[in-house]
C-alpha cells in the first residue's frame, strides 16, 4: 500500500495495533488519551468505593440480612448488631434540621432574589457562601460549649413549659440530644438551601413577575403565588441537596447528639446517628463482624445520600432548564 | 374594598420583612461564629502555639506545631493526588469529550461530591490502612485527595468552556494543533478560574475531620516521613473539645480560630482577587 505515511483513512480498521501506534504518534491523540485516563480515574474511584463497601460488608449482610435494619441491639461483645437506633437518630436530627433550615433558607433566598438590590444581594450571597465553607468541627465546637449550655438552661425548659404536652418536648433537659444536633445541622445547611433556591428563583423569567405586577398583584403576591410555584421543583431540589448533607454530616452531630443508641419520641433525649457511630467506633472495632457491621452502616449512608443527591440534581436541572427555556434567547 | 387593600398591603409588608429577617439571621451567623471564636480563642494564641509540641497533661503552655505541619502535609498530598486528575479530567470534559462519557463523568463527579466525608474515610481505610496495617499520613492525604477531585474537575471544565471561541480559532489559524492550542492558549486564559477552584477545594478539605479519624488518626508528637500517623488541626480540635480537661478546651478554641481563619482568609482572598475578571478579558 503506497499511501502517505501517517494518513489514516476512515476505511482502515481503526483499532489494529499498527494503526493505533501510528495514530498515537500524533500528539493530539496522546493528549486525548491522557485526559481520558484522568476522567476515567474518577469513574474508577467511584466504582471501587461502591465495590469496597459492598464486599467488606458481606459478613454482616450474610449474618443479619434485612433484620439489620429493624433490630435495636448494638452489642459488640456478643456480636449482635442492629442499625435501627442509628438510622432513627440520623433521620430525626436531619428532619429537625430541615424544619428549621427550609423556611429560613427559602425566605432568605426570596429576599435575595426578589427584593434586595443586586449589590446587596451578591454581598449577602458571598457571606452565605463563606458560611458554607466553615468547617463542621467548628460548628461542633460552638455546639458543645455554647449551644448545649443554652439549651439546658434556657431553651429546653422554655419549650417544656409551653409545648410540654407534646411527647416531642418531654423528659429531662440534658442539653445534648436530637434537638440540639438538629439545630446545629440547621445552621450548617441553611447556606445550601439559600444559595441553590436563590439560583432557581433567579432563573424564573422576568415576564412572569411583570405580568403578575401588571395585573395588580403586590410584590409579595407576585412572589408567593407566581414565582415560588414556578420555581418549586428546584426549591425541592435544594431541600434534597440539604437533606443529603445533613444525613452525612459527622463531626458537628457527633459532638452534640449524646452518642447513646436510644430510640425516643422526645427530642430532648440523647441519641446516635450513623455517621457518629462510624466516627466513634470505627478505629476501635475489633473483630471482622464488628467492622463489617460498621461498614454496612457506611454503605447505607452512602446509598441514602447517593439517591438523594441524584434526585436533587435532576430536579434542579429540570427547573433551571425549563426556566431558561422560556426566555427568548 | 379599602380594607382589603390595607390587608394586602400589610401582608405584603410583613412577609417581605420576614424574608429580610431570614436573610439577616443566616448572614449574621457567620459574624457571630467568627466573633465568638476570636473572643474565646484569641487570648490563647501565642508564638508558642505555632512552634511548640503539645505538653503532657498538667503542664501549661505547649502548642500545636505538629498539627499545623500535619495539616499542611495532608494538603500537599491531597494536591499531588487530586489536582492532576481533576485538572486533566476537566480538560477532557471541556475539550475532547463526546456526548456519553462526559455526561457520565459529570454526573459521577457531582455524586462523589455529595458522598459523606466519613464514607470516603472508610474507603481510604479499606484501600490503604488495611493492607498496610497502620494509620498513615499517606492514607489521610489520599482521602482528602479524593474529595478534591470532583470540585476541581467540574470547575476546570466550566472555566475552560468560558474561554472565547475566537481564541481557539486564532490559535488553529496560526497552525497549532489541538494540544498546543489547549496548553498554550486555552489553559493560560482560564488559569485564574482554575486556580480559584483548586484553592477553594483545598480550603474545604483543610477543615475536614471525619475522613482523617481513621486514616491519618492522630499523634502527640512529630510525624516523620509519610508513613506514620499524623496530627492535624481539625482532629485535634475534635479530640480536645470532647476531652475532659479545661486546658484542652482552651487549646481547642485557639486551634479553631486558626483553622477558621485559614479557611475564611483563603476563601475571601481567592474570591475577591482571582475571580475578578479573567485574563483574556483584560487584554
Amino acid at each position: 500500500m503506497a499511501t502517505t505515511p501517517n494518513a489514516v483513512t476512515p476505511a482502515e480498521f481503526a483499532w489494529s495495533p499498527r494503526v493505533l501506534l501510528r495514530r498515537m504518534r500524533d500528539a493530539d491523540e496522546i493528549a486525548h488519551l491522557i485526559t481520558l485516563i484522568a476522567a476515567a480515574t474518577l469513574l474508577l474511584i467511584t466504582a471501587l468505593l461502591v465495590y469496597q463497601l459492598w464486599v467488606l460488608s458481606a459478613e454482616s449482610r450474610a449474618k443479619f440480612g434485612w433484620s439489620f435494619f429493624v433490630t435495636k441491639t448494638w452489642d459488640p461483645v456478643s456480636g449482635d448488631f442492629g442499625a435501627l437506633p442509628f438510622i432513627y437518630g440520623t433521620l430525626v436530627t436531619s428532619a429537625v434540621g430541615l424544619v428549621i433550615a427550609v423556611p429560613l433558607g427559602v425566605g432568605g433566598a426570596i429576599f435575595l432574589a426578589e427584593l434586595a438590590p443586586p449589590k446587596l444581594s451578591s454581598a449577602l450571597t458571598f457571606v452565605s457562601d463563606l458560611l458554607a465553607a466553615v468547617p463542621s468541627v467548628i460548628y461542633g465546637l460552638l455546639g458543645v460549649f455554647l449551644l448545649v449550655p443554652i439549651m439546658r438552661t434556657t431553651i429546653q425548659p422554655a419549650l417544656k413549659a409551653t409545648l410540654g404536652f407534646l411527647p416531642l418536648f418531654q423528659g429531662p433537659a440534658y442539653g445534648i440530644g436530637f434537638l440540639t444536633a438538629g439545630i446545629v445541622l440547621a445552621i450548617m445547611i441553611v447556606p445550601f438551601v439559600l444559595s441553590v433556591s436563590r439560583e432557581v428563583l433567579l432563573a424564573v423569567p422576568r415576564d412572569q413577575r411583570e405580568a403578575a405586577l401588571g395585573l395588580g398583584a403586590t410584590k409579595w403576591e407576585s412572589t408567593w403565588k407566581v414565582i415560588v410555584p414556578a420555581a418549586r421543583i428546584g426549591i425541592f431540589g435544594s431541600v434534597f441537596l440539604a437533606l443529603a448533607r445533613a444525613l452525612g454530616e459527622t463531626m458537628a452531630v457527633t459532638m452534640v447528639v449524646g452518642n447513646n443508641p436510644i430510640i425516643s419520641a422526645s427530642l430532648f433525649s440523647p441519641g446516635y446517628s450513623i455517621a457518629s457511630v462510624l466516627a466513634n467506633e470505627f478505629s476501635e472495632a475489633t473483630g471482622n463482624l464488628y467492622l463489617s457491621a460498621l461498614i454496612e452502616l457506611g454503605l447505607v449512608l452512602f446509598l441514602l445520600t447517593f439517591v438523594l443527591n441524584g434526585l436533587a440534581r435532576l430536579l434542579i436541572l429540570v427547573t433551571t432548564r425549563r426556566g431558561s427555556g422560556v426566555l427568548p434567547s | 374594598m379599602t380594607l382589603r387593600l390595607l390587608w394586602r398591603k400589610s401582608l405584603n409588608f410583613t412577609m417581605l420583612s420576614l424574608t429580610g429577617l431570614c436573610a439577616l439571621i443566616t448572614v449574621s451567623a457567620l459574624f457571630f461564629i467568627l466573633g465568638y471564636l476570636v473572643w474565646n480563642g484569641g487570648k490563647d494564641l501565642s508564638w508558642n502555639f505555632f512552634t511548640k509540641l503539645p505538653v503532657p497533661l498538667g503542664e501549661t503552655g505547649g502548642g500545636m506545631a505538629n498539627a499545623i505541619v500535619g495539616t499542611l502535609k495532608l494538603l500537599l498530598l491531597a494536591t499531588l493526588f487530586g489536582v492532576p486528575i481533576g485538572l486533566l479530567g476537566g480538560v477532557y470534559l471541556a475539550e475532547f469529550g463526546g456526548r456519553t462519557i462526559p455526561f457520565v463523568v459529570r454526573y459521577t463527579a457531582d455524586l462523589l461530591n455529595g458522598v459523606p466525608s466519613i464514607v470516603i474515610g472508610i474507603f481510604a481505610y479499606a484501600l490503604i490502612v488495611m493492607p498496610m496495617h497502620h494509620f498513615s499520613t499517606l492514607a489521610g492525604g489520599f482521602a482528602l485527595g479524593i474529595m478534591v477531585i470532583p470540585t476541581v474537575i467540574r470547575n476546570t471544565e466550566s472555566f475552560l468552556r468560558d474561554v472565547p471561541r475566537s481564541l481557539r480559532e486564532g490559535s488553529f489559524a496560526l497552525g497549532a494543533n489541538k494540544w498546543r492550542m489547549i496548553a498554550t492558549v486555552v489553559l493560560p486564559a482560564a488559569s485564574r478560574g482554575i486556580l480559584t477552584g483548586v484553592l477553594l477545594a483545598l480550603a474545604r478539605v483543610a477543615g475536614e475531620t471525619a475522613p482523617l479519624l481513621f486514616t491519618a488518626f492522630g499523634n502527640r508528637f512529630w510525624s516523620p516521613g509519610w508513613n506514620q500517623p499524623t496530627s492535624s488541626l481539625p482532629v485535634v480540635i475534635y479530640t480536645y473539645a470532647t476531652g475532659p480537661y479545661e486546658d484542652w478546651h482552651q487549646q481547642a478554641w485557639a486551634a479553631g480560630l486558626v483553622l477558621l481563619g485559614l479557611v475564611l482568609v483563603t476563601n475571601i482572598l481567592v474570591r475577591a482577587f482571582l475571580t475578578r475578571g479573567t485574563s483574556y478579558e483584560r487584554t
